[in-house]
């Protein structure tokens, strides 16, 4: 316990509660993070935690309790005054300008000056200071738009820093990154608890939490349900906590029974728009009744494979057939004609590709099946068969809340995966690609919606999953496939497969190719 | 999950959202018109009594005030059906004006060959097709070349009023006059006034200009209504408007959405045309289309982009045109151009500033939320 240190702990939060409308987010939340410590913070999406994290970075009010920073009470009604009192925040979604260099970016909001000469130099000064204290490995001139997730969420790092944080908080750090980036992340966070910050790791991965912290809050509807040293506590027993029940992380799944080939992909290349190769030569089978996982570093050509396979672009050669139809260069099909065909997607983007967050959940639900017949007749809309069709969804896949006209946006990410599931899963579709199932949902929601895409994969359904979480990959592929630089560099079936081999398999292929990558 | 929790933080209820922020606005707008109106020394209840009593007192004023609205509703309701695809159109201006254009072509070619009940269609069909041709070029441009809708729709309103000086002056002038209009048309070619309906049904009203395409802008947003929320091809439109990636990943073409967005829009604001030229000038002329265009623009934005909302502030900006006329003939010290003025404030508050009170709101809601 932290008792024996005699400076006072770098946070202190005392009965923090907060509402919104009727959603109590935060209940008597009080908590104490130790100076120099790296303290997680889990739960279920919708826990409550990246509200208490908003209290805290000053995004919004608590209504009531009190918030100590170094043992001082604090008022912190904006981002500025969290700042200045050495607190920083990595957001999930990076707030990084594009067409800037690193430097630009760190220095935007301290340009020190009118003239940006004199305050260029003194930035470049001190990044050039921390780059040896830390060693983020950034190259201050390199442009924003041009660096990989990883390297750009340690400029978001690098700019807390650079503001002098000696309190940061990392909000899901690593849901975009690939595991040897978050191994990456992880040496970073533990160089900069060596020099004296303390860190607050949000997140709902267990083993991030196993790995890299010194004590974790399990937080559930709204308040603290456990705190724990990290030594004394397991995955096993974080995870009851967050979701108060047990959960499987292993799934129970028969052999699988692979059948006709449902789906071949030939010769498949594409090169996007700067005419860099995405797609090199991609060929591979499907069964019916298998899933075949394919594994890989994020940006190696996987989005841009699903988007083929689902009609969203068009490859330059070779052909993709699904069960005896050719779809080739010269004769293409479009995401309608391919859903026709019976090829559901499950898109890796959900906010962006799978549901329009605007639009109600009925007719999100609707997306991609909006001129079947069953929903649309000739002129109008079957709006009674699209609502009724949508809280039938919601009831089997249970999605909540229950609220058909409830805008997607306010479902949580976990629902909103959930409701996207359904829908692609409700034609029983003959080939299935699904892209990163689970990033971003909770514990209760990836049990589901794997046990539904085995359920579809015994049932006959040729499933090509798409994943960065190996964990993932293992628990539900029956073959896998490697993917880097747009080739597919391995295949290894399921039980000859370990996470070391195929991360093996994933970095060596990667650092053949590494300097062009890095770049 | 921050996302979430953003939109919680912002519980306004749907009512206050559409009904109380619109309303707000517009009595901010007139606060400040009525401020204006104190500093040159008159008196600005009298003002807005003269105003309303203008616009809604008699029922001429009420057919004024409902034929300016009839104009309104039709560039209002092409804005808001382009802007569900996301997509701004700049151009009611120009496609009114090439609408009006296609009306007065139809008419001074069939008017003595065909009767009304044909005409009726024909010069409907014409405003429909020319506003839509009009809209379509820009459509074209932006769906297949990326030049900006907003660039391209306001080059057309210089072309069109280009292109019609050019007709009007040229091609299309009577002979033997001076002025650049066309030959009236044949009686059989002018739109019957609701007053001339009325008066068949026994009813007595006084003179106005409002004539039955008040019954065409009815048949609009109702159109319009179905079309976006009941529609297959509707809900693919919205979906590009919101989300273009998630249409495509849903088996819609964004380009072609583009294409028929903007003619539908064009061909909504081309309804000014009918009624203009068929219904109240009877000939072909220049400027019939002045500022409409524009105001639809801000009659959409304060409508909230909906059909009803549309309405709403189409009768508002009738009121404000019919009793903006009569409180510049009552009292002379306030001019025309303070009556743009007023209009002006009201634009700048519903659509510039539409926000502003927001924030206000918010916090109102919350307060109440809490107690």
């Amino acid at each position: 316990m932290p008792a024996a240190e005699p400076a006072p702990p770098a946070i202190e939060l005392r009965h923090i509660d907060k509402r919104f409308g009727t959603v109590h987010a935060n209940r008597d939340v009080s908590m104490t993070i130790a100076r120099g410590s790296i303290t997680g913070i889990v739960g279920e999406n919708g826990a409550g935690k990246s509200t208490l994290m908003s209290i805290l970075y000053g995004f919004y009010d608590a209504d009531s309790g009190d918030i100590l920073v170094n043992g001082e009470p604090a008022a912190i009604r904006n981002p500025h005054d969290a700042l200045h009192l050495g607190i920083g925040m990595v957001h999930q979604h990076f707030v990084l300008i594009d067409p800037f260099t690193v430097l630009e970016n760190v220095m935007l909001g301290a340009e020190g000056g009118a003239l940006l000469r004199r305050g260029k130099g003194k930035a470049r000064a001190e990044l050039e200071r921390l780059e040896t204290e830390y060693g983020l490995g950034v190259n201050p001139d390199a442009v924003i738009g041009n660096l990989p997730v990883g390297a750009q969420q340690r400029v978001e790092i690098l700019k807390a820093l650079y503001r002098g944080a000696a309190i940061l908080i990392l909000d899901e750090p690593t849901g975009v990154l690939t595991p040897q980036e978050a191994e990456q992340l992880f040496r970073i966070l533990q160089t900069i608890k060596a020099r004296g910050a303390t860190v607050i790791l949000i997140t709902h991965k267990l083993r991030e939490i196993m790995a890299a912290t010194d004590e974790v809050y399990v937080m559930r509807a709204g308040t603290v349900v456990a705190h724990r040293r990290t030594e004394e506590t397991d995955e096993g027993e974080l995870a009851e906590l967050m979701i108060g029940r047990k959960v499987r992380l292993e799934l129970d799944k028969a052999p699988a029974a692979p059948g006709a080939e449902r789906l071949l992909v030939e010769d498949v290349t594409l090169h996007d728009a700067r005419g860099v190769t995405v797609l090199d030569h991609v060929g591979f089978g499907v069964r019916a009744g298998e899933i075949v996982g394919v594994a890989g570093v994020s940006g190696n050509g996987q989005t841009e494979l699903l988007e083929v396979l689902a009609g969203i672009r068009v490859a330059e050669t070779g052909r993709i057939s699904v069960d005896r139809t050719a779809i080739t260069p010269a004769r293409p099909m479009d995401p309608a004609q391919m859903r026709e065909l019976g090829v559901a997607h499950i898109p890796e983007d959900r906010h962006r590709l799978g549901l329009v967050v605007s639009f109600e959940a009925t007719e999100s639900a609707l997306l991609g099946y909006q001129r079947d017949g069953a929903y649309a007749g000739p002129v109008l809309q079957r709006h009674q068969a699209i609502n009724r069709h949508c809280a039938a969804l919601m009831e089997e896949f249970d999605v909540r809340p229950r609220q058909p006209f409830l805008r997607s946006a306010n479902f949580s990410g976990g629902n909103q995966q959930k409701l996207i599931v359904a829908r692609e899963l409700a034609r029983d579709p003959t080939v299935l690609l699904v892209g990163q199932p689970t990033r971003g949902v909770d514990i209760g929601a990836i049990e589901f919606i794997h046990r539904q895409l085995i359920e579809h994969r015994d049932a006959g359904a040729a499933i090509l999953l798409v994943s960065v979480e190996l964990d993932e990959i293992m628990a539900l592929a029956d073959r896998i496939l490697v993917m880097c630089d747009g080739r597919i560099v391995g295949e290894v079936a399921r039980h000859d497969a370990d996470e070391r081999m195929l991360g093996l398999m994933m970095a060596n292929a990667r650092a053949g190719n590494g300097a062009a990558a890095s770049t | 999950m921050s996302r979430t929790d953003r939109n919680v933080r912002a519980p306004l209820p749907r009512w206050a959202d559409v009904a109380l922020i619109p309303v707000a606005n517009v009595l901010l707008a007139l606060l400040a018109a009525a401020l204006i109106v104190l500093v040159i020394g008159e008196n600005p209840l009298k003002a807005v009594r003269i105003m309303v009593a203008g616009a809604l007192g008699d029922s001429q004023g009420i057919g004024y005030t409902l034929y300016y609205a009839t104009n309104y509703i039709f560039t209002g309701l092409a804005v808001a059906v382009a802007f569900h695809a996301g997509l701004f159109n700049i151009g009611g201006e120009g496609q009114a004006y090439i609408g009006g254009l296609g009306v007065g072509l139809a008419l001074l070619a069939f008017d003595h060959v065909l009767p009304l009940a044909a005409l009726i269609p024909l010069a409907v069909a014409a405003a429909a097709l020319f506003g839509a041709a009009w809209a379509f070029v820009p459509a074209y441009l932006q769906a297949y070349r990326g030049s900006h809708i907003v660039i391209t729709t306001i080059m057309f309103n210089f072309i069109a009023s280009a292109l019609m000086v050019y007709l009007m002056v040229n091609v299309l002038i009577a002979p033997h006059q001076m002025s650049p209009e066309s030959r009236e048309f044949l009686p059989n070619a002018w739109l019957p006034t609701i007053g001339s309906v009325l008066a068949g049904l026994g009813i007595t009203v006084e003179r106005s200009p409002l004539n039955l395409s008040l019954v065409l802008a009815a048949l609009a947003c109702v159109g319009v209504w179905i079309y976006l929320w009941h529609t297959p091809w509707g809900y693919e439109l919205r979906t590009v408007g919101q989300s273009e990636r998630a249409a495509v990943y849903a088996g819609v073409k964004p380009r072609h959405i583009i294409l028929v967005a903007m003619a539908v829009s064009g061909a909504l604001a081309g309804f000014v045309g009918v009624n203009e030229i068929m219904g109240v000038q009877h000939r072909l002329l220049l400027n019939f289309n002045l500022g409409y265009g524009f105001t639809g623009i801000a009659v959409a934005l304060m409508g909230r982009n909906h059909p009803v909302g549309v309405v709403l502030a189409s009768l508002l900006f009738g009121i404000l045109s019919q009793g903006g006329a009569e409180l510049a003939f009552e009292i002379p010290a306030i001019t025309p151009e303070m009556i743009i003025v007023i209009q002006g404030l009201i634009i700048l508050f519903s659509g510039a500033l539409a926000n502003m009170s927001r924030p206000f709101f918010e916090r109102i809601f919350a307060l109440a939320a809490r107690a």
